[in-house]
């Protein structure tokens, strides 16, 4: 093997260097957390997507599926987070699929550092791996370079001091479930408070041994929107058009088909769709 | 194909170009300046202006403070404010932004104690801009809005860039979210790309004329254009500071904002 | 005898030869401090009912010349001095702390100095309170900042202002101030604010605060930079302000630290023994 080829990255510094601009990616400045407790782990995260000081999602997921009772929290790069997650989860299920074994925390692990090394730091993705597996309870950082730690609870992301503090001053040893939740919920809190690269809501996972896995999608809603106090419709006719072209629903059938639904105008019919699906 | 072991030395890294990216250590040098995000708006009406602004005060991530107002009251008492009949708002470089409210606050005190009489905003405009354009190489980094009420009563309102071009205007946003703001005053104050129902076929269709709000509808949309900043915007929060001004004075009120 | 005492202590000339001038050459670029060497880390501060609590560590870092280049990412430093006092009591009612550049402190230190001493030979009789002293501090860092020579410091002003309201406020080199019930420099803003925010949250009013839990806020901030913040110590200045006193004590020691914890972590993966 005569090493990784990064020539791609020297052509786009190379370039950059000339003028060329970086594509922008969606970053999770983030806050994401983790903590053991005395029968499991439980993993939390904020929801917020920023592109720099724009709030692209407010309730984006940053908790990642990788194995039934492995799950992944992500900071840094959006894409990053969610493609390597999504190829590790993949490589973990082949490999219990070819052992006939449960998946380690330590293999995923393991998978995820390796590949995450192997790029140098380039996949911008910091993670939380946590889980439950035949030998025990698993906890650890990845860094994007594939440095990883093994702590008893960890933190990360643009709020990863600000959910320190939290730790440094409550935890302790010993804890049960819902102190583990509770710890982990308040350590987001002060990353979304503190922290401008976090906000919006509070995403929890529980992983405990001899239970099925528990993801508690929007935990906590500290910061809903409240009622807008003016009202902005437009009249019908506000806009400009220069032709218009009727479409009889006579017609459209020939190329779609058509379902009504019935209801409220006002309730948006996507919403109708997901809760039927 | 350059593999990782010729990675480590730049030289060998053959670019077809003429400049490859500059190397060696950076030197950490003095900048003297900062960005403490923040967004303000000014509205006028008939007979009022309104200015606004967010009290967040950040530096990267980290809020410096939840309350350091951005709106202030030129030309009145020093603790209270009382008197005081322009207003001014500054965003950018907060510690600029000091020093420029209080260059300009002392000058209108001592135009009211050289004169007898209290400056007009016209002229306190005026001078506002020769004050930033004397710092044209060095400037101060603010965009500052000036508002007040005209000599016929009418709300006046003044926009500047950091150098000192200005203009008078009915509506202006400034700061980290006027790209989102700004938008939605054009639509809403100036109804810009409203067209009257039915008022004609194509080209022939009539623009919706824009007319001077009442008080009560202006001060609804600068609330909701502060609501939905903080939506989208990371600097933009905490608390809504707003100063209207009337016939009668000025008057301010804050008004709670998310705070993550 | 040399009967001129301005060449007194100097190396003589019959011995050394004249002076050669051109090693002290007027003329050549003005440098400035654009990156410190010695510095302090985090000042934090809590306001509480009829007062302000204060607090900074006792240590100063020495970031060798030879790094400071490399210092966007701060690649090591030495802790050079462990009984740095970096709290500073003015007049009988306020109490600044520095974070930033030590010499530049001890240049302000003077600076205050001067000033008191001025202020207590005066017959008008004020005296400057917090507010004053913060408004005189945050003006020299903005005159210096503009001057492109700037003072590489960080202060938290504690005290009272003229209303007699306990009073916190920051000042930072470029001239930036802000103010606020619980404020932190460096590392603190990042680790120490969060904490006090979650213990006094902005619905809980200040009457509310006592100084017992104020001073215990602060030491529980110490105990958590100590433990993330690389350069800090667990020796500690803390100052509390009241009406009546300011309670400076200089010398005081992290107390119920607790590492047990490490004892369980074995490695950064497989390893466990």
């Amino acid at each position: 093997m005569t090493g990784f080829d990064f020539s791609n990255y020297n052509r786009n510094a190379a370039l950059h260097a000339r003028g060329v601009p970086l594509p922008k990616a969606t970053s999770t400045g983030t806050t994401i957390v983790g903590c053991i407790y005395d029968n499991g782990v439980v993993i939390a995260a904020d929801t917020r997507a920023t592109s720099g000081p724009i709030v692209a999602d407010k309730n984006c997921e940053k908790l990642h599926y990788i194995a039934p009772k492995i799950w992944c929290a992500g900071a840094g790069t959006a894409a990053d987070t969610e493609f390597t997650t999504a190829l590790i989860s993949s490589n973990v299920e082949l490999h219990s699929l070819s052992t006939g074994r449960d998946p380690r925390v330590i293999t995923c692990m393991t998978m995820l550092k390796q590949h995450l090394f192997r790029y140098q730091g380039h996949i911008g993705a910091y993670l939380v791996v946590a889980g439950v597996d035949p030998t025990g309870v698993g906890l650890y950082t990845v860094h994007a370079h594939g440095s990883t730690d093994k702590l008893p609870y960890v933190t990360m992301g643009s709020g990863s001091l600000a959910a320190m503090s939290v730790f440094e001053s409550m935890w302790q040893p010993d804890l049960d479930k819902e102190g583990a939740i509770a710890l982990c919920a308040e350590a987001i809190k002060a990353g979304i408070f503190n922290d401008l690269g976090s906000g919006s809501n509070v995403d929890v996972c529980v992983i405990e041994k001899d239970k099925p896995t528990k993801l508690l999608r929007n935990y906590m809603k500290p910061n809903e929107r409240g009622l807008k106090e003016r009202n902005y419709r437009f009249p019908k006719g506000t806009t400009a058009w220069l032709n218009q072209k009727v479409i009889s629903k006579e017609d459209l059938k020939k190329y779609v088909t058509i379902e009504t639904l019935s209801g409220d105008d006002n309730l948006a019919a996507g919403e109708k769709m997901e809760v039927d699906v | 194909m350059t593999s990782l072991v010729d990675h480590s030395a730049r030289e060998t890294v053959g670019f077809s170009f003429s400049e490859a990216t500059a190397a060696g250590a950076k030197q950490h040098g003095f900048y003297p300046y900062t960005d403490n995000g923040g967004s303000t708006l000014g509205i006028t009406g008939s007979d009022f202006a309104i200015l606004a602004g967010d009290t967040r005060s950040t530096s990267g991530y980290n809020i410096n403070s939840r309350m350091v107002p951005k709106v202030f009251k030129i030309g009145g008492d020093e603790e209270t404010g009382e008197g005081a009949r322009i207003m001014l708002s500054v965003v950018g470089f907060a510690a600029d932004g000091t020093a420029l409210k209080e260059r300009l606050d002392a000058m209108v005190k001592m135009y009211k104690y050289k004169h007898g009489k209290p400056m007009s905003v016209a002229a306190c405009a005026q001078r506002l801009s020769t004050i930033l354009y004397e710092k044209r190489f060095f400037p101060y980094y603010v965009h500052a809005i000036l508002a007040g009420l005209d000599e016929e009563g009418k709300g006046a309102l003044y926009s500047y860039d950091p150098v000192g071009s200005y203009e008078r205007e009915q509506c202006r946003a400034a700061g980290a979210a006027s790209s989102l703001i700004m938008p939605f005053l054009d639509n809403q104050v100036n109804f810009k790309n409203q067209y009257i129902p039915g008022s004609g076929e194509g080209h022939a269709l009539v623009a919706r004329k824009p007319e001077p709000l009442p008080l009560e509808t202006v001060k609804g949309l600068v609330r909701d254009a502060f609501t939905s900043a903080v939506e989208r915007h990371i600097e933009v929060g905490d608390n809504l500071q707003m100063l209207i001004i009337t016939k009668d004075g000025i008057q301010e009120t804050f008004h709670p904002l998310k705070k993550d | 005898m040399d009967h001129f005492p301005g060449t007194w202590g100097r190396p003589r000339n019959d011995v050394y030869g004249a002076y050669d001038p051109s090693y002290l050459q007027s003329t050549g670029p003005k440098t400035h401090t654009s990156s410190p060497a010695v510095t302090g880390t985090s000042v934090v501060g809590v306001v509480f009912n009829g007062g302000v609590v204060i607090a900074t560590d006792n240590l100063a870092s020495l970031t060798p010349s030879f790094l400071l280049p490399l210092r966007t990412a701060s690649y090591g430093s030495l802790a050079r001095f462990t009984d740095t006092k970096r709290l500073r009591v003015f007049g009988d009612q306020a109490v600044v702390g520095f974070g930033g550049d030590v010499s530049d402190m001890q240049y302000i230190d003077r600076l205050l100095e001067s000033i008191d001493i001025r202020e207590n030979y005066s017959s008008h009789g004020n005296t400057l309170n917090a507010k004053n002293l913060h408004t005189y501090l945050a003006k020299v860092f903005y005159k210096r900042r503009s001057e492109f020579n700037p003072l590489w410091n960080h202060v938290l002003v504690a005290g009272f202002d003229s209303a007699g309201k306990p009073f916190l406020s920051s000042a930072d080199l470029l001239g930036t101030t802000f103010s606020a019930p619980h404020l932190a420099t460096g590392f603190g803003a990042h680790l120490a604010v969060p904490i006090l925010r979650r213990l006094f949250p902005e619905e809980r009013p200040v009457e509310e605060i006592s100084q017992e839990e104020a001073v215990e806020a602060l030491k529980q901030c110490m105990k958590v930079l100590f433990y993330r913040d690389a350069r800090s110590t667990d020796k500690y200045s803390i100052a509390v302000i009241t009406k009546d006193k300011i309670d400076l004590k200089e010398d005081e020691q992290l107390e119920k630290q607790s590492w047990a914890f490490a004892e369980k972590i074995k490695g950064y993966g497989r390893q466990t023994v």
